[in-house]
């Protein structure tokens, strides 16, 4: 699987680091959100099977964090978001 | 001899075939035909090659409604049909496969049973199931080919044998069997290993826990199926999960590719598809769906006799009754439901078995293979009730779903007979990560994708 | 009598040069150019193995990959192979090959009495039988299973080979070289696009090189590409696996040059081979029939026949009887009598078409219509068959080739995923469908024709060439002189089986029809049940041969459709493939990296024992100090509590975090105060991750207003950077901040103990370090030898101590300074173990107890949450459990019995409990302390400091101990830091 780092081009998979699902919305730093939403945020996810868009860093190469759109069902990559 | 006293003789095998069943009566009037398993029931059958052995489980059409509903004909949920009948009587159930049983991860997995967890909650748990194994054969009338032989997991360096301690301490406080090895000992019952100069990292010593092993893992789903079929449960093949019907904010019943199938109470089991099927309940989980991949050499004749376990990093290793080595290591680090790996991972795990055991090196991998494993952040599973009345929930096994599957359908037959957890699985709650009663049993921090 | 003999024309061997090996002990002569195969079959070796299970006699069945019976040991000593068919290897002088699964002879073979047994030993008889009488009986009888399975026998010696590992690049790939396959390289090739061609053969040619009629043609071609630069042309190389984004795994078999590689020659070579485009032109493997005793020695492949004669000129003795159920086994028939065999063909099908009759005729070959194989006869070698149908006889020969029909070498297509469907046209599964850079050609897409395997080549090279941008020329290559003959299958799936003898359906794994009738009756009908069930295609020959019978033979018994039931999942690797391989060079010492602190030469060159940690390899003591670990950790503590002590940090993860915005990050990421941290100044700070849970802890120093200089423990160092620019880079973008990992950049060690001032003095006469100059937690920017150096009043000891971190490249060179101008004050090294045993007795937490399960409050350090703050994991810090009084927290313990010890990993009871259950705690950390003169722990107990003064019970039953200990202040020495602030 070769994914699309933003600066580099197409790099192998392993040159990367998974982040997680990226779809979700982090609740903002001094938000006064509470553990509820906290924790829907940290330990919920979709996980679905079809669409995704999930983090991934370049950790071997230019170290660049992204978020990129990839289909679960196939692999198949999408593009940055 | 006539069957009722053949069938009485069998009384102190406690053989749940006994039991008179609709639609196995198609062998009746065929003299003896063997539906227990054994070996006079084996020379039986070779000595008449036609006569014909019955259906290891029905075919049945699926009926309208049931008093339980379980998706999902992997061990989980096969097992759980079986307790369902066995210990609770309850025996007007259907198991809903979408495929053929056992095609999930049951099927997939690399065949190891354990019990060595320290966590609380865990401990208790798997050792459960591990007694379950030793009696499964028996109870099933189905040889599952528990093979106690040991499992051995390598320490590297000195800190790491103390981290095993703190496990293998608790475990013996626990009544479980476990055991400090120093690298002399590990060296006399693993001769094959890498001890030169020239390894990465030295062997500095073991922790074993001798009741640990391996299982025929197709037997298990196999068996489980034919002896809930016996108690005249239904497993309906090729029939997929569409939707759930509610009413009044309980659950009544599921949509199949095969039509409705009420059911007073249903139960998820679908191991890899849990956030899948759990959506169409409108519930969101603490599950990823990741790949685990898996691997097999060429049968050859025996040489490793042990489960081996790494410290170094995560590698497993046993070798199977048919000869091939079987193995695995970590997952691939995303979701992805296309069971296919991808080769760098591949390479890492053939740099492990080659650093590890370097004979390996020669041997030819003959298949890999993947799973979808439900990984959740703390790496324990679930087995509880969920926020929709009638519906339970069983998944996130991450990597022990198969050592589980006896205590599991243990503990969820008895969730779902009782509409309460059992002690052995109360800790296994949706609400847990809600609560901060995360059960790390390794110590990864709660993510996912590093379980 | 004989079965099998060499002609003098002999196809591609080259008979001028003999080759020597031995087989089984006994010395043979083959030729260059022969596979172990060709060169036993001309020695009229006919039996060289026995089957699995049943332990029959075997011979060879295919002359390709997908043989099923001829398996050898080949090599001796650490270079032993096991299960390695003789079709696929290279005659070179001096190999040694062995039979399998014989003993005390493949001749007379003792085993053989299983098959007195054999309906004991139908598929799946394991599971019916070896559960009682007691619940561990499996583990009595299973020893006797496992050494009846497996094939060959692994040898325990290491590996002496190497295996390379390549990663290329190309613009087409196109996998098998026959017709279809050079077309389709010459039409890529001639676009200018980079082209691979891979043939996992010993030559190229494909199907070609067994025609005598094409072998110009196959001359002009390969004339042809080897004048195009831009292709690359393999043998013996398999493409075992495509991986997603058209990764293809190739394997070069190198090991054919000589059975020993000579010193830094591989073995093998493992590509990862990247491309924009395939071609798969693999071809098709030849289907055996089911019929009684079809596995006897001389029962073969038709098209194996035609390649030992025409590629080896290897020829049955005096007569061959060909069985077929289409047109293609007839080309055998001709050849053989071409080369003057008598010939019978029995074909299954009613008519069979009248220019093959007329042919036959020509060359007095007897054709047999509506007739079909009942049984053999023969068991080392074959001297009958006994034929049924319109002409029943019984006719004497010595081969009989068998076509079931031909089956598309689907499987690297399918591993993406796209599951083979059958094509009723061919009788046959091919191809499901491709994506848009996939292209198939020849007889894999059931194009068995020569001249239309050749057009439909060219075109699919050059549409992919097209795919990766390139356009092909639109000239056709010269047409072969051959006509293509039609296929005319008409399948015979599963006869009714009028002879006595097994059926044999997967010979390898000794899986019969009747195996497959049974796992009908019982109810494993899927696919994949029948396969898991009868074993059936888990041989190392990945049930080539078996596969399309077997479920075809379930499709009859079920009664439907073969579109219907159900296929296979073809995964890699295609043929077996060694692990060495793959693992390649990163195995050993390569297995992964080995970090090494800048000062490693100088810990080497004085006296150093070396410890893992990590990746890291750390100074663990100085033989100074003593010859063992427990010895000589204790006069290094001594030095550091009474004196001066030096030890090498660098190791700990170093990153520079600068910007107008670095202290608010700062201030975010960590649960205490850093907004306000005074320039100068060092603050130790623990960051928690979104759930609350400790995810590191290390001092952070205020260079300016905009730079600060943070370490992390060893462990973390990278899990911590990725979290930084996680934060910065997805959620915080708004914040103007970089940051920059120094962790391999600088070098860092730490000077400790009373006598540490002076030492610093010494070293760096005119730096202020004087308690108000350079206070504790304080920084002060120096230089040594033009390196900018700082110079971190920071104690992990608990003694007065110093961090002094500076460009990794002068470390040795300032650690020698301090070690010079130290030598007055008994300045001595110290290593890992002193450095942790030190921080043990003040009290500081780290690895042991960072365990990403605990949390600020079980490390005693819940006061350092800032309340007025928001920061990460603050939220869920507050969980309920997370902030339970009932969690077990940091205690320090005391050993009461000397003469025992307390251990890590040891559970914790209280004095009146019973040892039993989880216990209320246990060990992390122990050390001898050189302070209190006893051994002490830190541990993690129920209640934490609530019991202060207690004694309670350490177990450690793997060791059967229990031992008695106090709970104290986990701050051994110095509770009120006067050392610290001296």
């Amino acid at each position: 699987m070769r994914l699309p780092c933003p600066h580099c081009g197409e790099r192998d998979f392993s040159e990367f680091r998974y982040g997680g699902d990226a779809s979700k919305q982090r609740p903002a730093h001094n938000s006064g959100a509470g553990i509820k939403e906290w924790h829907d945020y940290y330990f919920l996810f979709d996980n679905p099977k079809g669409p995704h868009v999930e983090y991934w860093q370049h950790v071997l190469g230019c170290r660049r964090w992204f978020k990129l759109s990839r289909n679960t069902a196939t692999n198949e990559v999408g593009e940055i978001k | 001899m006539t069957r009722k006293t053949l069938n009485h003789k069998r009384n102190f095998f406690a053989n749940p075939l006994r039991k008179s069943l609709p639609g196995t009566d198609q062998f009746a009037s065929v003299a003896p035909v063997s539906k227990h398993y054994s070996a006079l029931a084996l020379a039986r059958h070779a000595l008449s090659p036609d006569l014909p052995w019955p259906r290891a489980w029905r075919s049945p059409e699926p009926k309208r409604s049931y008093d339980v509903v379980i998706v999902g004909g992997g061990g989980h949920g096969l097992a759980t049909a079986y307790y369902l009948a066995k210990n609770h009587g309850i025996r007007n159930v259907a198991v809903i496969e979408r495929s053929y049983i056992g095609s999930g991860n049951v099927g997939r997995n690399t065949t190891l049973i354990r019990s060595n967890y320290m966590i609380g909650g865990n401990t208790a748990f798997f050792e459960h199931s591990l007694k379950l194994w030793e009696g499964l054969s028996h109870d099933l009338n189905f040889n599952c080919m528990v093979s106690q032989r040991g499992q051995i997991v390598l320490a590297v360096n000195p800190v790491q044998l103390d981290v095993f301690a703190r496990r293998g301490n608790t475990m013996r406080l626990n009544g479980i069997d476990a055991e400090l090895l120093d690298r002399g000992e590990v060296m006399k019952l693993l001769p094959y290993l890498d001890y030169s100069d020239e390894a990465r990292w030295p062997i500095y010593g073991a922790i074993m826990q001798p009741r640990a092993g391996t299982v025929r893992h197709d037997a298990v789903a196999w068996g489980y199926a034919r002896a809930a079929d016996a108690y005249g449960i239904d497993i309906i093949e090729n029939c997929e999960v569409n939707g759930f019907v509610m009413e009044g904010g309980k659950v009544t019943g599921v949509e199949t590719s095969r039509g409705r199938i009420s059911g007073g109470k249903v139960a998820i089991a679908v191991a890899g598809h849990t956030s899948h099927v759990a959506k169409m309940a409108g519930l969101r989980l603490p599950v990823e769906s990741h790949i685990l991949q898996a691997f097999v050499t060429e049968p050859v004749k025996p040489i490793v006799d042990h489960v081996v376990s790494w410290g170094a990093e995560l590698f497993y290793l046993s070798q199977s009754d048919k000869g091939g080595l079987v193995f695995g290591g970590h997952i691939d680090g995303f979701n992805t439901y296309t069971q296919r790996g991808q080769f760098a991972r591949i390479q890492t795990v053939a740099e492990c078995a080659v650093s590890l055991m370097p004979f390996i090196s020669r041997l030819r991998l003959l298949r890999h293979w993947g799973g979808i494993q439900d990984m959740t952040p703390d790496g324990s599973p679930f087995i509880c009730r969920t926020p929709i009345r009638n519906l339970y929930l069983n998944g996130g096994w991450c990597y022990q779903g198969f050592k589980a599957t006896p205590a599991s359908g243990w503990t969820y037959a008895h969730t779902i007979a009782h509409d309460e957890e059992h002690e052995l699985n109360r800790c296994f709650s949706l609400d847990r990560f809600e609560k901060g009663l995360e059960l790390d049993e390794f110590g990864l921090g709660n993510w996912t994708y590093k379980q | 009598m004989t079965s099998f003999r060499r002609l003098p024309t002999a196809g591609h061997v080259d008979l001028a040069t003999p080759v020597n090996f031995t087989f089984d002990g006994k010395n043979y002569r083959g030729f260059a150019g022969d596979t172990l195969a060709s060169a036993l079959l001309a020695n009229d070796v006919t039996l060289v193995g026995r089957s699995f299970k049943y332990h029959r006699p075997r011979g060879f069945m295919s002359a390709g990959v997908e043989e099923a019976n001829g398996l050898f040991t080949l090599g001796t000593g650490a270079r032993t192979e096991p299960n390695i068919p003789g079709t696929m290897v290279d005659l070179v002088e001096g190999l040694t090959a062995r039979s399998q699964n014989a003993w005390p002879s493949v001749a007379f073979d003792v085993m053989a009495v299983n098959q007195l047994a054999a309906p004991l030993f139908q598929s799946g008889f394991y599971y019916k039988t070896f559960m009682g009488p007691t619940k561990g009986s499996w583990m009595f009888f299973e020893p006797f299973i496992r050494k009846a399975a497996g094939l060959g026998e692994a040898t325990r010696d290491f590996d002496p080979d190497r295996y390379e590992t390549r990663y290329d690049f190309c613009d087409v790939l196109v996998i098998g070289s026959g017709a279809s396959g050079l077309a389709a390289a010459l039409a890529a090739g001639k676009s200018g696009a980079r082209v691979v061609l891979v043939e996992q053969d010993t030559a190229l040619g494909g199907g070609l090189l067994s025609e005598p009629g094409l072998a110009g043609w196959r001359a002009d071609r390969l004339a042809e590409l080897k004048r195009l630069t831009n292709v690359k042309a393999l043998t013996h190389t398999t493409a075992q696996g495509l991986y997603d984004d058209n990764q293809v795994v190739l394997v070069e078999r190198r090991d054919h040059l000589k059975p020993a590689p000579e010193k830094g020659q591989s073995r093998q070579v493992l590509t990862m081979l990247q491309t924009k485009a395939i071609v798969f032109a693999t071809g098709a493997i030849e289907r055996p029939m089911v019929f009684s005793n079809n596995d006897r020695p001389g029962v073969m492949l038709a098209s194996a026949l035609r390649s030992y004669l025409n590629r080896f000129g290897v020829v049955p003795d005096q007569r061959a009887v060909i069985a077929t159920n289409n047109d293609t086994a007839y080309a055998t028939a001709f050849d053989l009598a071409a080369a003057g065999v008598t010939v019978f063909v029995a074909d299954h099908r009613q008519t069979v078409s009248a220019d093959l009759l007329a042919e036959a005729a020509r060359l007095k070959v007897i054709v047999y219509a509506d007739t079909g194989v009942a049984d053999v006869g023969g068991r080392g070698r074959l001297h009958q068959v006994v034929l049924t149908g319109a002409h029943a006889a019984t006719i004497s020969c010595d081969v009989l080739g068998v076509s079931g029909g031909w089956s598309p070498a689907v499987h690297i297509t399918s591993h993406n995923g796209i599951k083979p469907i059958y094509d009723e046209r061919i009788a046959a599964f091919v191809p499901g469908g491709f994506a848009k850079t996939h292209f198939g050609a020849g007889a894999v897409m059931g194009t068995f024709g020569v001249k239309a395997a050749i057009g439909d080549g060219s075109a699919a090279g050059a549409k992919a060439a097209a795919v990766a941008g390139f356009t092909a020329e639109a000239a056709a290559l010269p047409a072969p002189s051959v006509e293509d003959r039609a296929y005319a299958i008409q399948p015979v799936w599963m006869p009714p089986l009028t002879g006595k003898g097994k059926a044999f359906v997967d010979l390898q794994n000794d899986v019969t029809a009747k195996d497959i009738k049974n796992a009908h009756q019982e109810g494993y009908q899927s696919v994949e049940h029948l396969k898991r069930y009868t074993t059936l295609g888990m041989g190392t020959d990945q049930g080539k041969t078996s596969n399309i019978n077997a479920l075809a033979a379930m499709a009859g018994l079920r009664d439907v459709p073969l579109t219907q039931a159900g296929t296979t999942t073809f995964r890699p690797p295609y043929t077996g493939l060694a692990l060495g391989a793959i693992a390649g060079r990163t195995i050993k010492k390569h297995f992964r990296p080995t970090r090494l602190s800048p000062l490693n030469d100088w810990h080497q060159a004085n006296g150093a024992t070396f410890i893992e940690a990590g990746l890291w390899m750390r100074a663990w003591y100085y033989d100074w100090a003593g010859k063992s670990p427990a010895e000589a950790y204790v006069r290094e503590m001594e030095v550091v509590r009474r004196g001066v002590g030096i030890s090498d940090v660098s190791t700990l993860g170093k990153i520079d975090v600068q910007g107008p915005d670095a202290a608010e990050f700062l201030n975010r990421v960590y649960v205490n105060g850093f907004a306000k941290l005074p320039i100068g100044k060092a603050r130790y700070g623990v960051m928690l991750n979104d759930d609350g849970i400790v995810l590191d802890d290390g001092t952070t120093t205020r260079l300016s207003e905009t730079q600060f200089y943070l370490t992390t423990t060893t462990a973390q160092a990278g899990e911590v950077m990725s979290w930084l620019e996680y934060l910065l880079q997805m959620h915080w973008p708004e914040l103007k901040v970089h940051v920059t990992s120094l962790t391999d950049e600088w070098g860092g060690m730490a000077i400790s103990g009373p006598k540490s001032r002076e030492a610093l003095e010494l070293a760096f006469p005119g730096v202020d370090v004087s308690n108000t100059g350079l206070p504790y937690m304080g920084c002060k920017e120096i230089e040594f030898q033009g390196a900018p150096v700082r110079l971190l009043r920071l104690s992990f000891s608990g003694e007065l101590a110093y961090e002094v971190h500076l460009p990794a490249d002068y470390s040795i060179a300032l650690w020698e300074h301090f070690m010079q101008t130290g030598a007055q004050l008994g300045i001595k090294p110290y290593g890992l173990e002193a450095l942790a045993s030190l921080r043990i007795e003040k009290g500081h937490v780290a690895g042991l107890e960072l365990d990403h399960r605990n949390t600020l409050n079980d490390l005693g350090l819940g006061k350092m949450a800032a309340a007025n703050k928001d920061f990460v994991g603050k939220q869920l810090l507050m969980r309920e459990d997370v902030q339970s009084p009932d969690r077990w927290s940091l205690v320090g313990l005391e050993l009461l019995e000397p003469a025992k010890s307390l251990r890590g990993g040891a559970i914790l009871f209280a004095a009146d409990d019973e040892i039993k259950g989880h216990g209320r705690g246990y060990i992390t950390s122990v050390t001898w302390s050189t302070e209190l003169k006893k051994t002490i722990a830190l541990a993690l107990y129920k209640g934490g400091l609530k019991h202060v003064g207690e004694e309670i019970v350490c177990a450690f039953p793997l060791k059967n101990e229990l031992t008695r200990a106090r709970i104290v202040s986990p701050h051994f020495i110095d509770p009120k830091g006067e050392r610290l602030n001296a």
